[in-house]
């Protein structure tokens, strides 16, 4: 066995963020494994006060390069339900494609560009333009997808420019909404490329049980707003989301860590599926089978897998959906509204998990006290504890200090961190 | 490299974020249909975002976000020491963006709120100009990858860039949107520089300026003209302040 070994990573790379691993064994035993969140923080919580509703989104949507769908409709939905604003329900089928289209391009930026690499042994997706052609332009091929699909209904693949409170400030256009049903059903032979692919790969054989949350409707497979559940068995209403983090500082991180009824708890792709794989879409439930993921999966290892499911899933929807907003009347996309003093939770799945922004208005609609919990906030505690037992679980194998240490960045990585979001 | 029968020098370029959302860095791997022809003119030396692969002997140096902490400010000396051109990526970069909105509060008061009596440590956000010299300015939040692309040609060609020095008000009307002043909105259009094909306006949302002040903009008049109007003074404040891309003038306001 090795008796001592010492893995310091800092700036982990292919991951959002700046985030430190560091494992520490002596004579043979585990001394130390933490993971470390260094990114500067930014303070959104203290800039959007004062804002008023109609800024808000675009300010918050800044928090994240890569999620800013999804931190735009939880201040949208945090705002509306304190000002009790009823979008019209054009506008809310157009803000669920916008979440697909994040969904899609942010799981295939993390599936082919952070994640494959380390199963193909190379040190990024650019060599693997000439080793695994094919492969990499599925990759790209769904990527793209996704941004169009964001870029048609918000107008901008990152940082959209058309979600607002009440509704839209522009419908999307039914031409392009067309030529993206065309896209998707050209694009549907990219799945069957990426899920002949990761079902041939040798995933690491690693489990700890865990606690995973996510939103939870009973009907649809979650994506805005909703009850919040547990695989432990809690259920509560969207604002009791503290009950479900009590968020802590956990130095020298400069993100939070949070957790619910363990020492730690997961969101993401995996906690989605674990909650709802019921509700996903026949031919995603059917990937699920054929890729070995079953519900309630404890293997972190298994969220890339749970991601690729996720695509079939919205893939196979946003065709329905795309279908009904096309025979819509598109007329009423942004109800009016005055502004008054209130407070709620806005919780969306952002791709890496439950993203909550609960805000607080006064009388001329300007927001007075803001918080936002980010999923990766939530994953830190997990990802920290997982890195232990990943750790001893390896020792007891006997693998080397380069084997492990591989392993550790590809358990991280397996979150998709996206660490400038959680240090807001 | 042979391109169309002319031989070009790939370039040496590295990648580097600060304080920001890294969404300027994530365009670059936007535009899928072109990307395998990007990637092409790019020898890539260092984009921890997407890839592993370090090397310290870059020649061009895109710096994404403000700066907010001091071992930023080490970093970003090391860069430019080693860059022989720095070019400022993205708004957060070019006027220290939306960040610089925690300028407005005590930083003490900033750190109680956010992590109560955690000793964190936090300065005022600045540009990358604040601290070192920037041979080249992207602006837009986020970039648009279309202008990098034209930027990234014309570095490997040895050509002069350029940004447009028109105002975002010329994009618009070329797209014949309605204007949103004319719909009882204020927009930052008219004093915005162009190049992001006026996409928000295009959405129908007023321009937040994240391009920055156009050439010979004509700011008092821009001010009176919304005045006139009758519109909001703190819609208009929120607005300008926005991406602190108008600091200069809204300094020689008051």
């Amino acid at each position: 066995m090795k008796l001592d070994c010492s893995i310091d990573i800092r700036h982990l790379t292919r991951v959002e963020g700046h985030g430190n691993i560091r494992i520490r064994v002596e004579n043979g035993r585990l001394a130390e494994a933490r993971w470390d969140v260094v990114e500067t923080p930014r303070f959104f919580e203290v800039m959007v006060k004062g804002m008023s509703a109609e800024h808000v989104p675009f300010l918050t949507s800044r928090i994240c390069g890569i999620c800013s769908i999804s931190h735009a409709l939880a201040s949208i939905r945090a705002l509306e339900r304190a000002m009790q604003v009823t979008p019209p329900p054009a506008a809310e089928a157009v803000r669920l494609l916008a979440m697909h289209g994040e969904t899609l391009q942010s799981h295939a930026l993390h599936l082919f560009f952070l994640s494959l690499p380390d199963f193909a042994g190379k040190p990024s997706v650019l060599p693997l333009l000439e080793s695994h052609p094919d492969l990499v332009k599925a990759g790209l091929g769904l990527k793209e997808l996704g941004n169009k699909i964001s870029t048609v209904t918000t107008g901008r693949c990152t940082h959209p420019v058309s979600l607002v409170v009440g509704g839209l400030s522009k419908a999307p256009d039914k031409d392009r909404l067309k030529l993206l049903l065309d896209m998707i059903g050209e694009r549907k032979a990219a799945l069957t490329v990426a899920s002949a692919f990761f079902a041939s790969l040798d995933i690491p054989r690693f489990e700890r049980e865990t606690e995973f949350i996510s939103l939870y409707n009973g009907t649809t497979y979650p994506f805005i707003g909703g009850d919040l559940r547990s695989t432990d068995g809690v259920l509560r209403d969207e604002n009791d989301y503290l009950l479900m983090t009590n968020e802590y500082l956990a130095e020298p991180s400069t993100s939070k860590f949070t957790r619910c009824s363990r020492e730690s708890s997961a969101a993401g792709a995996l906690a989605r599926f674990n909650n709802n794989s019921t509700f996903l879409h026949p031919e995603a439930r059917k990937a699920a089978e054929h890729l070995g993921l079953r519900p309630v999966c404890h293997n972190p290892f298994m969220c890339n897998i749970a991601q690729l499911v996720e695509c079939v899933h919205i893939l196979n929807d946003a065709e329905t959906l795309i279908a009904k907003l096309i025979d819509m009347d598109q007329r009423e996309i942004r109800t009016q509204f005055t502004p008054k003093a209130g407070s709620a939770t806005g919780a969306v799945e952002a791709p890496r998990g439950i993203l909550y922004h609960h805000m607080e208005t006064d009388e001329e609609g300007k927001v007075v006290k803001a918080d936002c919990i980010i999923p990766t906030t939530q994953n830190n505690a997990n990802i920290h504890y997982d890195l232990g037992a990943l750790a001893r679980q390896a020792l007891e194998e006997g693998k080397n200090d380069r084997e492990i240490e591989k392993l550790a960045t590809m358990l991280v990585r397996s979150y998709d961190p996206c660490i400038s979001c959680s240090v807001h | 490299m042979n391109q169309q029968g002319m031989h070009f020098e790939k370039l040496k370029i590295a990648s580097f974020d600060f304080t920001c959302c890294e969404g300027c860095q994530l365009q670059l791997a936007n535009n899928e249909s072109s990307l395998p022809a990007f990637f092409e003119l790019l020898d890539v030396h260092a984009f921890r975002e997407i890839s592993s692969e370090k090397h310290d002997d870059y020649d061009i140096a895109l710096v994404e976000g403000s700066i907010s902490r001091s071992d930023e400010i080490d970093r970003l000396l090391a860069i430019r020491k080693q860059a022989k051109i720095l070019v400022a990526f993205g708004t957060c970069a070019c006027f220290g963006g939306v960040n610089s909105l925690k300028n407005r509060i005590p930083i003490e008061e900033s750190v109680v709120e956010v992590y109560g009596e955690l000793q964190v440590e936090t300065l005022p956000v600045r540009k990358i100009s604040d601290i070192v010299q920037v041979d080249i300015s992207i602006p837009g939040c986020p970039v648009a990858k279309e202008e990098v692309e034209r930027i990234v040609v014309s570095l490997v060609t040895g050509s002069k860039v350029n940004l447009p020095k028109y105002p975002v008000c010329v994009e618009c009307k070329q797209q014949i949107n309605t204007c949103l002043f004319d719909l009882g909105e204020i927009c930052l259009g008219s004093i915005t520089r162009a190049g992001c094909s006026a996409v928000c306006t295009s959405g129908k949302t007023p321009c937040l300026g994240c391009r920055g002040p156009a050439e010979d903009i004509n700011f008092p008049a821009f001010m009176e003209m919304v005045r006139e109007r009758g519109l909001s003074e703190s819609d208009l404040r929120e607005k300008l302040d926005f991406h602190n891309a108008f600091e200069t003038y809204r300094n020689d306001e008051t």
